[in-house]
C-alpha cells in the first residue's frame, strides 16, 4: 500500500510516493539522501535520530513517513543549509560551534540527534542551568563523551546564542 | 623546533563533518542496484538444527537470494584463531571459532543460520518470518559453574568438554610466602558480562565490480587490514582486489575488531554471486546477541601480608566466560591476571584460571579487556586487608607501590603480547599525593564524613590505582605527503571510532612540518590509502599509529631540509619551518612556501638525482618491543540512600599517567567518557540471561546506559612519565577511565552504607542488588569471616 506525500524539508519541498510502513529516519536517510539523521536503536529510546517537526523535537524512528504529510521537517543539514566544502568554523550553527568548542562529540553518531534536541530547548530557555542542560538531554543516549564536554558546549551554546539575539534582536 | 601543536587542546579538525551530517558513516552509502540482508538468527541459545524450511520465503516477490550453511559449500569454515595461546608452560588450550551460519548445532541466541537477500530491508525482514526453523533443543550452559560440572551439556561435540583453556602463571612462590604472612585474607568476586552499546551498530556493504574484479567493502570494523587480508585469503582474491573501507564509526569499544563476524565472511561472498552491492546493518535488538561481550569472571582470590600491610603474595583462581566461540585466545583472561598486580611491588603471585566455553554471545575483548577484573579483586583484597590491619587505604596502598627507581620492572608472567610483563615506567607516588590533595582525603576522612553521617547522611570515599599495558606491537605504518597545494596528507591504516585522530596525529605531523593543522588532512581505514597495519586495539593508536606519524613526519622534514638547503644554498642547520614554509631562521624574506618546493621536488623537466625519490614524501613504520604501562589512580565520594539505595557520585578525581600528551582536550574526553562506561559497567548495566540462555532485556528501555543526568563532571589531572619505549614518550590512554570504576564504586558505596556492614564483592551493583545484599548482611550479621 503506497501513499504520495508532500513534505518540507530544510525548506525543500518534496512530493514522494512512500508504503506505509516507510519509517520516516528510513525516509529521510534513503528517500531523500539526509543521512546525517541517524539510527541508533529503532525504538526510540537513544535519540540519534531526532529532528524537528514543525520546530519539535521528534524520533524520526517512530514515525512513519505518512504521518508527516504537510508538515515542515528540519534535520541536521538544515541548521547549515549553505554548508559546502569552502565553509569554514564560523559558517557552523552556533550550537555546533559550541560542541567544537567544547569537544561535546567523539565518534559523533549521537551529534545530530544531540543538536535538533537542543534547537527548541535553548529557544524556550535562553539561560538553562546545568540541572535543566542535564534533564534536557537525558533522553539522547551518548556512549563517547561521558556527558561533561556536551553540558558544557550546551552552556556555551546558550552564551552564543543570546549574543546573536543581542546582535539580530 | 616550533612546539605550537604538539600538546596543545587544538579543537578537532573531523568536527564539521561530524557537526553538519556530512560525514559518511557505513549506513550512509548507497549504490545503484543495492541490495538489502537480513538474518535468520537463533530462537535457542543450544539447539540442534533439524530443518531449515526456506520455501514460502522464497516465493515473496522481492527476495533475490537466500543461503544456508547447505549453500555456501566448500566456503562454510570455521573463523581464524586470531591470537595464539602465549608460551605458557603447560598450557591446555581447546579451540572452537564461529561460523559463517550454523550448520548442525546452535551455541548461543542469536547465532546466524540464514540470510535472506531482497530488494529492500523490509521485504528482507519479511521473508526472514516466513523461515521456518526446526530446532532440537539441549540443555544451556548459562552459568559458568555449571560448564565443566560431569553432566553438563557438550557445547563443541567435537571437544568433548566445555573446558577452553587452562592456565597458570606463577612469580615466585605463593605458598611459602602465605605460610610466612601474618594475615591471609580469602574472598569469592564474581563480575558479570555486559556489552559494548556502541551508538552505531555494525554494518558492512560490499560491492563486487566484475569488470574491473575488485571488491569494495565499507565495514564497521576497528581493523580494516587484517579484514581485507583475510577476505582476499577466503574469497581466493589478491589482496590488490580488495578494498575495505572503515569510514566513521560510531564508537568501537573493541567488539568491532572481532575477525571475522559471519556477516563479514557473507556479504563479501553473496555481492560476488549476485553481481550487485549488498547492504547490511545490524540493529539494535541484533547487536545485544550478534555483537561480542565481555566481562564475565568468578574469583577465588587471597593476598597474604604482615600486619604493617606489606603484601607478600596473591592467589586468584578464577573461572572465565568464553562465550559460545573464542576467536580471539586467551587475551581477555591473560589481561585479568597480568593487570592484577597493578601499581604495587608483589614477590609472590599465583594466577590460575579456567576458560570456559557458554551458550552465550562470544567474548572477546570490549573496553579493558579484562584488566577490569584483575584491578577490582586486587583493590576489594586491599581493602579488605586496610580493615582489618587497621591502616588506612591510602597508606597500605603506598606501602606497596612498586618505588620510582625500580623500573623497567619484571612481573615475571607472560602477558597478551606474548613478551614478559615488564612495566617500562612509572612514578606512582606523586599521583597518589594528587589525589588526595584533590578530593581533600584528610578532611573528608576526619571532618566531613563524621559530620555528615552525624546529620544521618550515608556518604562514603573511594580510592583505587591501576596499571594499564598500552600500545602493544606488532606495528602501524604511516605515509606522509606534501602536496603542491602546500596541504599536508597523512595515511595510516588504523581505523577511527571517535578518538580523534584526525587532529592529534595531524598535530605529530605539524610538530616536525610547522604546517597548521587545519591543513593537515588524515586518511585511516582505507586499505586503499596505506597497505599495512593491524588496528585500533588495546589503546593502541596514539602510540603505536602515532609513533609511526611522527617518523615519517621526521622523514618528511629531513627531505623538507635537504631540498631547502640546495634551494637557498644555506646550511639547513640554518633553517626552519614555520607556518607552512621553510626558511632561513629569522628571515622571511627567504621564505619557500612547502607547496612550491614540493613542486620543485617533483619537476616536469630535467633530472632527479640518481638514488633520490620525487615529492616531499615518506612512509615509515614503528613496532614498539613491548608495550608501554599507563596508570592512575581514581577516588570517588558517593552519598546512598538507604530507602532506595540509588548513589549520587558527589565527586569524582582521576589523576593519570599516559606519558606525554599530544592534545589534553582529546585526553580528557577519552577519560571521562572511560569513566561513564565504568560507571555504567559498575551500577547499571547487567544483561540478564535466563536459565535457557536468553537475553531478557535486549535492548535501551531495558539495558540502562548512563545518563547525562548521572554521570559526574570528573576532575582531572595528569602526572607525566614519559614511556622510554617510544620516540614521543606517549602511552596509550583509551581504557583508562573504565579500568578502575568497578572497584571504586564498591569501595564507596561500602563505605557509605558501613552501618549496614555489608561487602560488595560482585559487579554490577545495582540499586536492586544493593537492597538484597544489605538485606542479606542485616540477616547474617557479624559472620563476616
Amino acid at each position: 500500500m503506497t501513499h504520495t506525500i508532500n513534505v518540507t524539508v530544510n525548506g525543500t519541498a518534496y512530493q514522494r510516493t512512500v508504503e506505509a510502513r516507510l519509517l520516516l529516519s528510513d525516509f529521510l536517510r534513503h528517500d531523500l539522501g539526509l543521512t546525517g539523521t541517524h539510527v541508533g536503536c529503532e525504538q526510540g529510546s537513544c535519540g540519534a535520530c531526532t529532528i524537528l517537526l514543525d520546530g519539535e523535537a521528534v524520533r524520526s524512528c517512530l514515525l512513519f513517513a505518512v504521518q508527516v504529510d504537510g508538515h515542515e521537517l528540519t534535520t541536521v543539514e538544515g541548521l547549515t543549509p549553505d554548508w559546502d566544502m569552502a565553509s569554514t568554523h564560523e559558517d557552523l550553527h552556533p550550537i555546533q560551534i559550541a560542541f567544537r568548542e567544547k569537544h561535546g562529540l567523539q565518534c559523533g553518531f549521537c551529534t545530530p540527534g544531540f543538536l535538533m534536541t537542543l534547537v527548541p530547548f535553548l529557544a524556550e530557555n535562553p539561560d538553562p542551568t546545568e540541572h535543566e542542560i542535564r534533564q534536557a538531554i537525558s533522553g539522547n543516549l551518548c556512549r563517547c563523551t561521558g556527558y561533561v564536554g556536551i553540558v558544557e558546549a550546551v552552556k556555551l551554546a546558550a552564551e552564543l546564542l543570546r549574543e546573536d539575539d543581542k546582535v539580530t534582536g | 623546533m616550533t612546539t605550537r601543536y604538539f600538546g596543545k587542546p587544538i579543537r578537532r579538525n573531523e568536527d564539521p563533518r561530524l557537526l553538519t551530517g556530512q560525514a559518511l558513516f557505513t549506513d550512509d552509502v548507497e549504490l545503484p542496484g543495492m541490495l538489502h540482508a537480513a538474518f535468520v538468527r537463533s530462537d535457542y541459545a543450544h539447539a540442534w538444527l533439524r530443518g531449515i524450511d526456506t520455501s514460502l520465503a522464497r516465493d515473496l516477490p522481492g527476495v533475490v537470494a537466500i543461503y544456508t550453511a547447505a549453500d555456501l559449500g566448500d566456503y562454510w569454515q570455521p573463523g581464524p584463531l586470531l591470537v595464539n595461546p602465549p608460551p605458557i608452560k603447560d598450557l591446555v588450550f581447546n579451540t572452537a571459532t564461529q561460523v559463517p551460519l550454523a550448520r548442525d548445532k546452535v551455541r548461543h541466541a542469536g547465532e546466524p543460520i540464514a540470510i535472506v537477500v531482497a530488494e529492500s530491508r523490509y521485504i528482507a525482514e519479511d521473508a526472514v518470518d516466513l523461515i521456518f526453523v526446526d530446532y532440537d533443543p539441549l540443555p544451556a550452559i548459562v552459568h559458568l559453574a555449571d560448564a565443566l560440572k560431569p553432566d553438563a551439556s557438550i557445547i563443541h561435540d567435537d571437544l568433548g568438554t566445555n573446558l577452553n583453556a587452562h592456565v597458570i602463571q606463577e612469580k615466585g612462590n605463593y605458598a611459602a610466602a602465605a605460610a610466612q604472612a601474618d594475615l591471609v585474607i580469602k574472598r569469592h568476586f564474581d563480575y558479570d558480562r555486559g556489552t559494548a552499546a556502541a551508538m552505531e551498530n555494525r554494518g558492512i556493504v560490499a560491492t563486487w565490480d566484475a569488470k574491473s574484479e575488485q571488491l569494495t567493502m565499507w565495514d564497521t570494523t576497528q581493523a580494516p587490514i587484517s579484514i581485507r587480508n583475510g577476505l582476499a585469503g577466503m574469497l581466493g582474491l589478491s589482496e590488490r582486489q580488495v578494498r575495505v573501507i572503515a569510514p566513521f564509526i560510531g564508537g568501537g569499544f573493541g567488539p568491532k575488531i572481532m575477525m571475522f563476524y559471519p556477516e563479514e565472511v557473507l556479504l563479501s561472498w553473496i555481492t560476488m554471486r549476485l553481481n550487485r552491492p549488498v547492504k547490511w546493518i545490524e540493529d539494535r535488538r541484533e547487536n545485544f546477541f550478534a555483537t561480542t561481550q565481555e566481562r564475565g569472571q568468578v574469583h577465588e582470590a587471597e593476598i597474604a601480608l604482615t600486619r604493617d600491610g606489606k603484601v607478600l603474595g596473591v592467589k586468584d583462581v578464577f573461572l572465565h566466560d568464553a562465550g559460545a566461540y573464542a576467536p580471539y585466545g586467551l587475551t581477555v583472561p591473560i589481561n585479568s591476571q597480568c593487570t592484577l598486580l597493578g601499581q604495587y611491588d608483589v614477590a609472590n603471585y599465583y594466577t590460575e584460571f579456567t576458560s570456559v566455553f557458554t551458550n552465550k554471545p562470544i567474548v572477546t575483548p570490549y573496553r579493558g579487556a579484562g584488566r577490569q577484573h584483575g584491578v577490582f579483586v586486587m583493590e576489594r583484597l586491599l581493602d579488605f586487608a586496610a580493615r582489618e590491619l587497621g591502616i588506612d587505604r591510602a597508606e597500605i596502598r603506598r606501602r606497596n607501590f612498586i618505588p620510582p627507581d625500580a623500573f623497567p620492572y619484571s612481573n615475571d608472567i607472560i602477558f597478551q603480547d606474548f613478551a614478559p610483563l615488564v612495566y617500562d615506567s612509572g612514578n606512582y607516588e606523586p599521583a597518589l599525593d594528587r589525589v588526595l590533595e584533590m578530593i581533600d582525603y584528610k578532611h573528608f576522612i576526619e571532618v566531613e564524613q563524621p559530620r555528615l553521617r552525624a546529620e544521618g547522611k550515608h556518604v562514603g570515599l573511594g580510592l583505587v590505582t591501576y596499571v594499564e599495558g598500552t600500545g602493544i606491537g606488532p606495528y602501524e605504518g604511516a605515509k606522509v605527503t606534501v602536496e603542491a597545494s602546500g596541504r599536508v596528507s597523512v595515511a595510516t591504516g588504523i581505523g577511527t571510532q571517535g578518538q580523534g585522530h584526525f587532529t592529534s596525529f595531524a598535530q605529530v605531523v605539524a610538530e616536525q612540518l610547522g604546517v597548521p593543522v587545519e591543513n593537515i588532512r588524515l586518511v585511516t581505514g582505507d586499505t586503499s590509502e596505506f597497505y599495512w597495519g593491524a588496528g585500533t586495539f588495546a589503546s593502541r593508536g596514539a602510540v603505536v599509529a602515532g609513533n609511526a606519524i611522527h617518523a615519517a613526519a621526521v622523514a618528511v622534514r629531513r627531505k623538507i631540509l635537504d631540498k631547502a638547503s640546495e634551494e637557498l644554498e644555506v646550511d639547513p642547520e640554518d633553517l626552519e619551518l614555520v607556518d607552512g614554509v621553510v626558511q632561513v631562521k629569522g628571515v622571511p624574506a627567504s621564505a619557500i612556501p612547502l607547496g612550491e618546493l614540493a613542486r620543485r621536488a617533483n619537476p616536469m623537466r630535467g633530472a632527479v638525482k640518481p638514488g633520490s625519490e620525487p615529492g616531499l614524501e615518506a612512509t615509515d613504520y614503528f613496532g614498539p618491543e613491548r608495550g608501554a604501562t599507563a596508570s592512575g589512580v581514581h577516588a570517588m565520594i558517593v552519598e546512598v540512600d538507604p530507602e532506595t539505595m540509588m548513589v549520587q557520585i558527589k565527586r569524582h578525581v582521576v589523576v593519570h599517567d599516559c606519558g606525554t600528551v599530544i592534545n589534553p582536550m582529546i585526553l580528557e574526553g577519552q577519560i571521562q567518557g572511560g569513566v561513564a562506561q565504568g560507571l555504567g559497567n559498575a551500577f547499571y548495566e547487567q544483561l540478564h540471561w535466563d536459565d535457557n540462555g536468553q537475553l531478557l532485556n535486549a535492548s535501551f528501555m531495558d539495558f540502562l546506559l548512563p545518563t547525562a543526568d548521572t554521570v559526574p563532571h570528573v576532575e582531572m589531572d595528569h602526572v607525566v612519565t614519559p614511556s622510554p619505549l617510544n620516540p614521543l614518550g606517549i602511552k596509550g590512554a583509551g581504557e583508562a577511565g573504565a579500568i578502575p570504576v568497578a572497584p571504586l564504586f564498591a569501595q564507596a558505596v561500602e563505605d557509605a552504607l558501613i552501618d549496614f556492614d555489608v561487602e560488595l564483592n560482585e559487579i554490577p551493583l545495582s540499586p536492586n542488588r544493593l537492597f538484597e545484599l544489605v538485606a542479606e548482611a542485616r540477616g547474617l550479621h557479624g559472620s563476616e569471616s
